[in-house]
């Protein structure tokens, strides 16, 4: 069954056609890739996908409820999460503090909420930073927080908006492999990736975007070798 | 030995403040504890919205005023006791709080702060021009009956100044709760960062509107005190700028978001106004300018206020106790 569904959804900014009519889908369980060039309108669709951004055309469906055009909120509160490209923890709260936030979605009680917090953190090899201020963590454990503050609100739908990128390469494993454990759980994620080794490990599929439009829509090993593929990342008149 | 202490700090603080009136007879002291402790009362209600939930608010006047104005007018018009004038004026406070609310909280920073300074002055503006009814610009005088406690007045200066010390136990308690609740994180959440709040399923129109209502019918009973205690009422004492501004200031002066920072702030700034207006023999301006230069003094050196200052010195001072107690075990 498809968790989350693109109906050739669109969005414009004044004559650009940032996105134009793309479709696909997610399906439950599955890990998808979602990569194409800079400024290809990965984001955008996160934004919409998300709450943060209404779609110009088109809809989109989640769990079998139309969500476009609902708030952020709304959506988190249905199970579909994103983070955010660069990284944005609550900097003065401590990490702690920062994960109960997304507990609280489920527990109203603050010792409930730190508990379930602290299990998350446990989780994610972060429970001996508990105490410290989210803006006084290292890049990679910032990266960390935000998957960890997002998983607190326990989402069926995960959205990794480049959760690598500026991450050295033990870092990157460390990652992936928490992605895959999450994945193990049932979590169902769509993920944008810069890095290709990243979206070749995780990926069960993968969705090409290029200039706004889905070029290919496929294995991860097909996608790479599509020739439409390669002209996007290599020919081209960008990158 | 922390639990210790921060128990015993407010108890030994609230039996302090329960004991001063037999110490303080001299009514000028009292009167100018009373109105620190208003003052305190206030910026306890700010914080809510402004230092917790980080929306400078520069109109917290206007519900200041609404709940002056409300008590003064049912009591003087229809002889409703203030106590209960009090409830009416922080439920229309309420009410304003939402109207003022919904359109200003799409705005951020300078421009939320703007937008609720222009809203106290149309407020203002608007009692200043209703001549019979409100009194217009001259205000309005409390009908005096002397020693009537039910009709929340009193000739002692003693009973005042024990209801505004069980308001501000009541709005450190309701800090304290905020603080430590859902609410008070998601509020915090918001100030830091409002969309990745809302990507945590936080609908920060809401959290913020139950804040700044909450904060609103606060600051009314604070106008309802304010109107008994002096016993008159004038649009530009009640609805000025200056009275917003004041409350903001002690707040982040004190410390915004923390829980002592606006009492410590309020008991700062009132002696040191009343002193800056003696030594210079009344000044018009003197205190703003006394506010303005605190201000930039508290945000070049600690943003966070006073209060971060001094935890700061309470832990470096322990620090050194500890050291000091572990050279002197060396020694022995």
């Amino acid at each position: 069954m498809s968790l989350l569904e693109f109906r050739s959804i669109a969005r414009h900014f004044g004559g650009l056609k940032a996105i134009d009519a793309v479709s696909f889908n997610v399906q439950e369980g599955e890990t998808v890739g979602l990569i194409g060039p800079n400024g290809a309108g990965k984001t955008t669709l996160f934004a919409m996908a998300s709450g943060f951004l209404p779609p110009t055309d088109g809809q989109i469906w989640f769990a079998g409820s139309r969500i476009d055009g609902k708030s952020a909120p709304e959506i988190c509160r249905q199970g579909l999460v994103r983070t955010f490209q660069i990284v944005r923890p609550f900097g003065e709260m401590s990490v702690l503090d920062n994960v109960m936030v997304g507990c609280f979605l489920h527990h109203r009680d603050r010792q409930a909420a730190r508990n379930a917090a602290m299990a998350v953190l446990e989780r994610f090899d972060m429970a001996d930073r508990a105490d410290q201020a989210a803006k006084t963590l290292t890049l990679a454990k910032r990266k960390r927080l935000e998957v960890a503050k997002v998983i607190a609100t326990k989402p069926k739908l995960l959205m990794l908006d480049e959760v690598m990128a500026g991450l050295t390469r033990v870092e990157m494993e460390e990652i992936i492999n928490l992605i895959r454990s999450l994945r193990d759980d049932g979590v169902t994620v769509l993920l944008v990736e810069h890095n290709m080794h990243a979206v070749m490990e995780l990926s069960d599929r993968v969705v090409v975007i290029h200039h706004g439009r889905k070029i290919c829509d496929a294995e991860p090993q097909v996608a790479a070798n599509d020739p439409a593929v390669v002209e996007a990342y290599l020919g081209g008149d960008e990158d | 030995m922390t639990m210790a202490r921060s128990y015993w700090l407010p108890i030994g603080a609230g039996i302090a403040m329960m004991l001063l009136p037999l110490l303080l007879t001299n009514p000028y002291a009292l009167s100018v504890v009373v109105l620190a402790l208003l003052y305190s009362y206030l910026s306890l209600s700010w914080n809510l919205i402004g230092g917790i939930g980080g929306q400078l608010s520069l109109g917290h006047a206007a519900y200041f005023g609404i709940g002056a104005y409300t008590s003064t007018v049912l009591f003087t018009e229809l002889g409703i006791s203030p106590w209960f004038g009090m409830i009416a004026g922080a439920g229309l406070a309420s009410v304003a709080a939402v109207v003022i609310g919904m359109p200003c909280f799409r705005l951020r920073g300078a421009y939320y702060a703007l937008a609720t300074l222009a809203a106290a002055m149309i407020l203002m503006v608007l009692v200043e021009n209703t001549n019979d009814f409100l009194g217009g610009p001259r205000g309005l005088d409390v009908r005096l009956l002397h020693d009537a406690p039910l009709s929340f007045q009193h000739t002692d200066k003693r009973f005042y100044y024990y209801i505004i010390l069980a308001f501000v136990v009541c709005a450190l308690l309701i800090n304290a709760w905020a603080l430590r609740s859902r609410f008070g994180y998601y509020l915090t959440a918001i100030r830091n960062d409002h969309e990745a709040a809302a990507a945590l399923g936080v609908d920060a129109q809401r959290f913020k509107l139950i804040a700044a209502v909450a904060s609103a019918a606060m600051t009314a009973v604070g106008g309802t005190f304010y109107a008994q205690y002096v016993l008159f009422i004038a649009p530009e004492k009640v609805f000025g700028s200056h009275l917003s501004v004041q409350i903001a200031v002690i707040c982040i002066v004190g410390g915004r978001g923390t829980l002592w920072g606006p009492v410590l702030g309020a008991f700062l700034l009132l002696p040191a106004e009343d002193l800056a207006r003696t030594l210079t023999g009344g000044t018009p301006g003197v205190t703003m300018m006394l506010y303005g230069l605190l201000l930039m003094v508290v945000m070049r050196f600690e943003p966070r206020g006073i209060i971060v200052l001094m935890e700061r010195a309470l832990a470096e001072w322990n620090r050194w106790k500890g050291k000091t107690a572990r050279m002197g075990k060396g020694v022995a």
